[in-house]
């Protein structure tokens, strides 16, 4: 085991796993954070915690995380590199294991433009994947990213995110390729809508076989209304909102759009579920998160299994 | 080279306050190029504060001076009679400008007319943009030929993040991806291999990160 955390066990024991989000709150409330876990408990095998996603300030990751664990829950801390440089990164990062953090996903981190402050300064001291392999180093060298020795190593099951959908398609599998060398055991995609443009992904996955080098969780969301779908497909960049999606949610009418979301969300569970190569799938219910048991649940993939 | 562009005329006449005899000092390099303070800016902010200070009812008596470059000893020495009679220099050179007449002349009171903006090239008629970030440690061989650090607004080494939407970036569709860009260049050149190559943590201590940057040359040194 590289971190013996519940992800990993799940994963290694080839069960299909089932990763949730949970957004911190922009606040100091403590409350909202643990009414959240009480939400996701016992439907993810782990959750995923934000650290100031789209550049806004929140509740830090690493202290949600911990949070977390006292309920019950295993987290899985997001590092991004704008905010920290390596000596911060390092730094939290020790503290995140002592407080029993065991999963770790590496991003890039967005760019703080359109965040709420957008005149602050970034760091990008790291890119993702040279944060990857520091992470990875500290856990199985034993040593910090200067190549000093650290008595008692942080060992986090390292993650990363990958867009399927943006352009050019070669060039993402190729980053894919990349973090998978610099370190990942495990990725977790972006959302996923259009199924086919997916699977063809997976193809190229396959054929680096990258997909038996680290597991790979597709993301998948339920859409809340039409004009959610229609704002991913034209404002997020790497999404991809197929007209038929977008047809399915109109055609149900306002009052039964969330009801059809959530359908949608677990048709493409059950579709996933059946690529080559689909380790699992990771839920993002973003202040919705009341939602994620129903998805589960219908998605058959309740109760969660435990692995001693 | 370095690119400029003239500071609003309200903040100019704020930082000349009540001052009443002033020397605009520009510079017929890069910031004259990039039409921001070469002689014809010069005398163009000259008429601009003689206005306002008329307007004002308090008559401002200006010189103009224009030396072919502010940023070394040998040119600014012609400034040396104007800055004299002169209770206040403006400087429409770059920053180096500013502070080479600052050095060269403590007594004087000098202040910038033009902010500083980048290390660029002037794209086409009237658009300049940013090159390159004088990191120090010059990566271009491995990029070809087109710059991470300031081309891609995360100076990211290794590739693209996932922001990047029809070759453009997350910051703004009118900004190109670095990354796109050097895919396709690297593409054209067969050289896409660079890119499964993992860059390490760069050392950004031969940057600013470092503190400030000084070049000694024995060989050079008289
Ligand atoms: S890599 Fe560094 S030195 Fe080279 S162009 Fe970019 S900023 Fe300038
Ligand atoms: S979109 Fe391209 S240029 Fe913008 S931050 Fe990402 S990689 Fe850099």
């Amino acid at each position: 085991m590289k971190s013996g955390s519940n992800l990993e066990k799940i994963l290694s024991a080839g069960k299909f796993a089932v990763t949730a989000e949970l957004g911190p709150p922009k606040s100091a409330d403590a409350e909202v954070v643990y009414k959240k876990a009480d939400i996701l408990k016992g439907c993810a095998d782990a959750v995923n915690i934000t650290d100031c996603q789209t550049a806004i300030v929140r509740m830090s990751s690493i202290a949600t995380a911990a949070m977390l664990i006292s309920k019950g829950l295993e987290p899985i801390a997001q590092m991004t590199c704008r905010d920290r440089n390596r000596i911060a990164i390092q730094s939290d990062l020790l503290g995140a294991s002592a407080l029993g953090v065991k999963n770790l996903l590496c991003l890039t981190g967005d760019h703080q433009k359109f965040g709420n402050h957008p005149q602050s300064k970034n760091v990008f001291d790291l890119d993702s994947i040279q944060l990857i392999k520091m992470v990875k180093d500290m856990r199985d060298e034993k040593v910090f990213q200067c190549g000093e020795e650290i008595k008692v190593e942080p060992r986090f099951f390292i993650g990363a995110a990958e867009s399927p959908f943006a352009d050019p398609v070669e060039l993402r599998v190729l980053m894919l390729a990349k973090k998978v060398t610099a370190g990942i055991d495990f990725v977790q995609t972006q959302i996923v809508y259009n199924v086919e443009k997916f699977a063809k992904w997976m193809e190229l996955v396959r054929e680096l076989g990258l997909d038996k080098k680290v597991y790979i969780l597709a993301g998948v969301a339920p859409l809340k209304s039409v004009g959610m779908a229609r704002y991913m497909k034209n404002n997020v960049p790497g999404m991809d909102v197929p007209d038929e999606v977008i047809n399915r949610m109109t055609a149900v009418g306002k009052e039964r759009a969330k009801e059809e979301g959530i359908n949608i969300c677990v048709d493409v569970i059950n579709q996933v579920k059946e690529i080559k190569g689909v380790a699992g799938v990771h839920v993002m219910a973003i202040e919705w998160e009341e939602v994620v048991p129903e998805i589960v649940e219908k998605a058959g993939l309740l109760p969660r299994p435990k692995i001693g | 080279m370095i690119i400029g562009e003239r500071k609003p005329i309200q903040e100019i006449l704020d930082m000349i306050g009540e001052h009443d005899k002033i020397l605009i000092a520009g510079c017929g390099t890069c910031v004259a190029i990039c039409m921001a303070g070469g002689d014809k800016e010069v005398s163009i902010l000259a008429s601009a504060i003689r206005m306002a200070r008329n307007r004002e009812g308090k008559p401002i008596e200006i010189q103009e001076h224009t030396p072919l470059r502010q940023c070394e000893w040998e040119f600014v020495d012609e400034l040396k009679d104007k800055i004299k009679v002169s209770d206040t220099v403006l400087s429409m050179a770059c920053g180096i400008g500013v502070q080479t007449l600052v050095e060269r002349y403590p007594e004087a009171v000098v202040y910038p007319a033009v902010n500083t903006t980048f290390l660029g090239l002037p794209e086409e008629q009237g658009v300049w943009s940013e090159r390159c970030g004088a990191c120090g440690n010059c990566v271009l061989d491995k990029t070809g030929g087109i710059c991470p650090i300031v081309r891609c607004s995360k100076s990211l080494l290794n590739g693209p993040c996932g922001g990047a939407q029809d070759g453009k970036c997350e910051i703004d569709p009118e900004v190109d991806c670095g990354w796109q860009l050097i895919y396709d260049r690297l593409k054209v050149l067969g050289k896409l291999d660079n890119l499964t190559k993992i860059s390490p943590a760069k050392d950004w201590s031969t940057g600013r990160d470092g503190g400030p940057r000084k070049i000694v040359r024995e060989d050079m040194k008289l």
